[in-house]
């Protein structure tokens, strides 16, 4: 009789689920996964070594490039890293800015992360229903600061300007007629607070409507209930974070067990799943997206109420306003010294993290005492979730191995660096 | 038909006509008829793509085509456009031979079923008295399309999308089977007409009140025999990237959408027919509506009126479910369907029997 060989599959790195560029050698007896084996870094771009070679202000761009979809909450990380080498502290404005962000970031996270999870079981219409929420959230980023995406919006001292007055508005074409355009700029006509006031109020309904289409769905719990089980203890020992331990019964948020900026004031439930499986570490998700609009509501809530600088005043770190550079002197001298060479940074390490949507995202940032760091680690949460995947995959079935890179997260950007 | 044609025409035609043997008048007819029926249902096909991608454009937020031609309705010819030039790309380590022949053997079944379903009362190509039985097994030849397209790519992705292919077709055919056979001991023939007109009425005839359970199976496994979203593992996007036509490009894809689509028709046309009445009316002897209108009259109208509805409901499917497991199909199949048309069948034999409700007017 012919010796029985498993079936190697190569899944990846052009496959539609592969969220990137994921290659996966899969190893089966028939449809039943006996081993997967994960390849990395088919996306590196060398982020740790280019910080290396840049003034500190430099590189935040970078940052936004490595979890492409949750991009503020990676230069919160960066930034909060050099301020504590630096030993400054932002404005309490900017503090409740970078935290309303924060949380803008991690709903579109969360949102692409139900989309992008509900196609890969083959629930398509949940993408695009996210992606239009998703929308709105965008604007938000363009209202601040300029672009949908890589936003360079967090600075050491700060954040780079001011919530805007108003917002990006549509314009009419051939292919929208002017009473569209009217309907979607309805909510856009005041500020950026009365718009981002506009989506909370509007936000949970869209949530239960994901909700409705997924949670009672008897295919969708079919698909997800009891998929890639892994105890607390477990969950621990592999390094997870984020959704990902909480999922497993862990309750441990960088939010409330090592709070920073301004979040021991907000008021927010931490959602933790019982089974450790699929549908629980959906279920977290879905959570968390509520609170989030929660924190989003009390920071809109308190920006109204507040204005005030959203820098500090030192430039030595600071490039000066505009207005003042083309008056003064020595405020010209220091924009030049700032966009030329950058600041010094005193001697020393420092680790920060921040509560990503995909776990703890941390940066440890080493410095010598030049204008450019040492040494910069970036922790992301993804590549310890993705080293679990063989151990998460064994034994269940094909169709299950995308169930379980989609309940991971991953972004390629930020596994890869 | 007559006064669209004038008279001189007509007489020339027909004085013409007479000349021939019965024969060539038979073959010619025919000919014709089928011409006229295939041209008609790969038309439908092409707007079923349209009407899919505007409905479920619509469901989720979207527009669907807008821009070649008004509404977008050029969309399907300029695909068929773009792919009639495309270039067939045979994999190097294929069967050529299979590997060309497998989309011919997945469109064949699907266009020569239409041979014998009553569009009208009199219009069917052939009007066989083993309607059934010839549906049933042209239906199960198609899925030796897919097989072979799977086999012969020679490709991991696509072996493992006929395999799925090729279990669920088991699983499914016997219990579309099961649901066929109570069908047969309603109308009490196997000839599609004599099924629809066993079911003339009003709606109170119609083989879905006594058969509500058997419809439910016959459209799922409908479903899941055309290869369908929630039952759409033998292509499986997301896991096996598309399966058994994962090597397919130009023509050969065209045909197998073809065939994809085609066979959605069918089964929503067959569905009609068994449960729905087919052509019948559901305002049958309602006298308030008129002597004799479009509403009130069995017509093909309402054959298309019910193909419609079940090909949207197609694609209401396609925009609500996730996706099952392999597994869980074969469960869905063998452990709740088949068991459920049995148990079926036995109350519908006894219902019929006993001459209870709506089971009185029952052949069987």
């Amino acid at each position: 009789m012919a010796e029985i060989q498993s079936y190697t599959m190569n899944f990846g790195p052009q496959h539609p689920a592969a969220h990137g560029v994921l290659r996966l050698i899969l190893e089966m007896e028939g449809e039943v996964i006996q081993r997967a084996d994960p390849h990395v870094g088919l996306l590196h771009r060398a982020t740790e070594k280019l910080a290396e070679s840049k003034p500190y202000s430099q590189s935040i761009g970078y940052m936004d490039r490595l979890d492409y979809v949750s991009m503020m909450c990676n230069e919160h990380s960066y930034v909060l890293a050099i301020e504590k080498l630096l030993g400054i502290v932002p404005p309490l404005r900017a503090q409740y800015i970078r935290v309303m962000f924060d949380e803008i970031t991690r709903v579109l996270n969360h949102l692409m992360w139900l989309g992008a999870h509900g196609l890969d079981i083959g629930a398509m219409t949940m993408f695009l229903y996210c992606f239009r929420e998703r929308e709105d959230l965008m604007d938000c980023y363009e209202a601040v600061s300029g672009t949908r995406m890589h936003a360079t919006y967090y600075r050491p001292g700060g954040v780079f300007r001011d919530l805007p007055d108003s917002m990006p508005k549509y314009q009419p074409s051939k292919w929208r007629s002017q009473k569209r355009v009217d309907a979607l700029n309805a909510i856009r006509e005041g500020s950026l607070l009365d718009f981002i006031d506009a989506f909370t109020a509007k936000f949970p309904g869209c949530v239960d409507q994901y909700e409705t289409l997924l949670t009672d769905n008897r295919i969708w719990k079919q698909r997800t209930v009891n998929i890639a089980v892994v105890s607390p203890e477990r969950a621990l020992q592999l390094g997870f974070t984020g959704p990902m331990l909480r999922g497993s019964g862990v309750e441990w948020d960088l939010r409330r067990k090592q709070p920073y900026e301004v979040y021991e004031r907000m008021d927010f439930d931490i959602p933790v799943g019982v089974n450790g499986d699929c549908y629980d570490r959906y279920l977290v998700r879905v959570e968390e997206m509520r609170q989030s609009n929660r924190i989003i509501k009390q920071c809109v809530d308190w920006l109204r109420a507040n204005p005030g600088p959203v820098m500090i005043d030192d430039h030595k770190v600071v490039a000066p306003a505009r207005i003042e550079m083309k008056d003064d002197m020595e405020s010209l001298i220091h924009h030049f010294k700032l966009f030329t060479e950058g600041y010094c940074v005193p001697a020393g390490e420092a680790y920060a993290a921040v509560e990503h949507p995909k776990g703890e995202f941390g940066i440890y940032l080493i410095s010598d005492g030049a204008n450019k760091p040492y040494r910069v680690k970036i922790r992301a949460a993804g590549f310890a979730h993705l080293s679990a995947i063989s151990e998460m995959v064994v034994g269940h079935m094909l169709a299950d191995v995308v169930a379980v890179i989609g309940t991971q997260d991953i972004v390629f950007g930020e596994v890869d660096r | 038909m007559t006064s669209l044609i004038p008279d001189f025409i007509m007489e020339r035609w027909l004085s013409f006509w007479d000349v021939l043997t019965p024969l060539t008048q038979f073959l010619v007819g025919k000919t014709f008829l089928i011409v006229f029926v295939t041209v008609c249902v790969i038309l439908t096909v092409a707007f079923t793509t349209y009407f899919e991608r505007k409905v479920i454009g619509f469901m989720q937020g979207r527009v669907g085509p807008n821009r070649v031609g008004p509404l977008g309705l050029g969309q399907p010819f300029a695909d068929v456009i773009k792919l009639l030039i495309k270039e067939i790309v045979v994999p190097q380590k294929s069967n050529r031979f299979l590997f060309l022949v497998a989309p011919l053997l997945s469109i064949v079944p699907a266009l020569a079923t239409w041979a014998v379903i009553p569009l009208t009362d009199t219009l069917v190509i052939a009007d066989i008295n083993a309607g059934l039985l010839y549906v049933l097994a042209l239906t199960s030849v198609g899925v030796y399309g897919v097989i072979l397209a799977g086999w012969a790519t020679n490709s991991k992705y696509a072996f493992l999308g006929a395999m799925r292919s090729a279990a669920q077709i088991v699983a499914y055919e016997i219990a579309m089977g099961f649901a066929l056979v109570g069908v047969l001991m309603a109308g009490g023939s196997l000839n599609l007409g004599e099924i629809t007109r066993a079911q003339a009425g009003g709606v109170s005839h119609w083989f879905i009140l006594p058969l509500l359970p058997l419809f439910l199976v016959y459209f799922i496994s409908g479903v899941a025999e055309t290869n369908r979203a929630p039952f759409d593992v033998a292509e499986g996007e997301s896991e096996i990237v598309a399966g058994f036509h994962v090597e397919y490009s130009g023509v050969a894809f065209a045909i197998f959408f073809l065939a994809e689509y085609a066979n959605m028709v069918l089964i929503s046309a067959l569905t009609s027919i068994f449960f729905l009445g087919g052509w019948a009316s559901p305002f049958e002897g309602w006298s308030f509506l008129g002597e004799s209108n479009l509403l009130r009259d069995p017509g093909f109208f309402w054959l298309a009126a019910k193909i419609s509805f079940f090909i949207f409901v197609f694609f209401w499917l396609r925009a609500t479910f996730p996706r099952y497991r392999y597994d869980q199909i074969m469960r869905l199949g063998w452990k709740v369907f088949i068991p459920v048309t049995i148990v079926w069948i036995v109350v519908e034999a006894v219902m019929a029997w006993l001459q209870v409700g709506p089971w009185s007017g029952l052949a069987g």
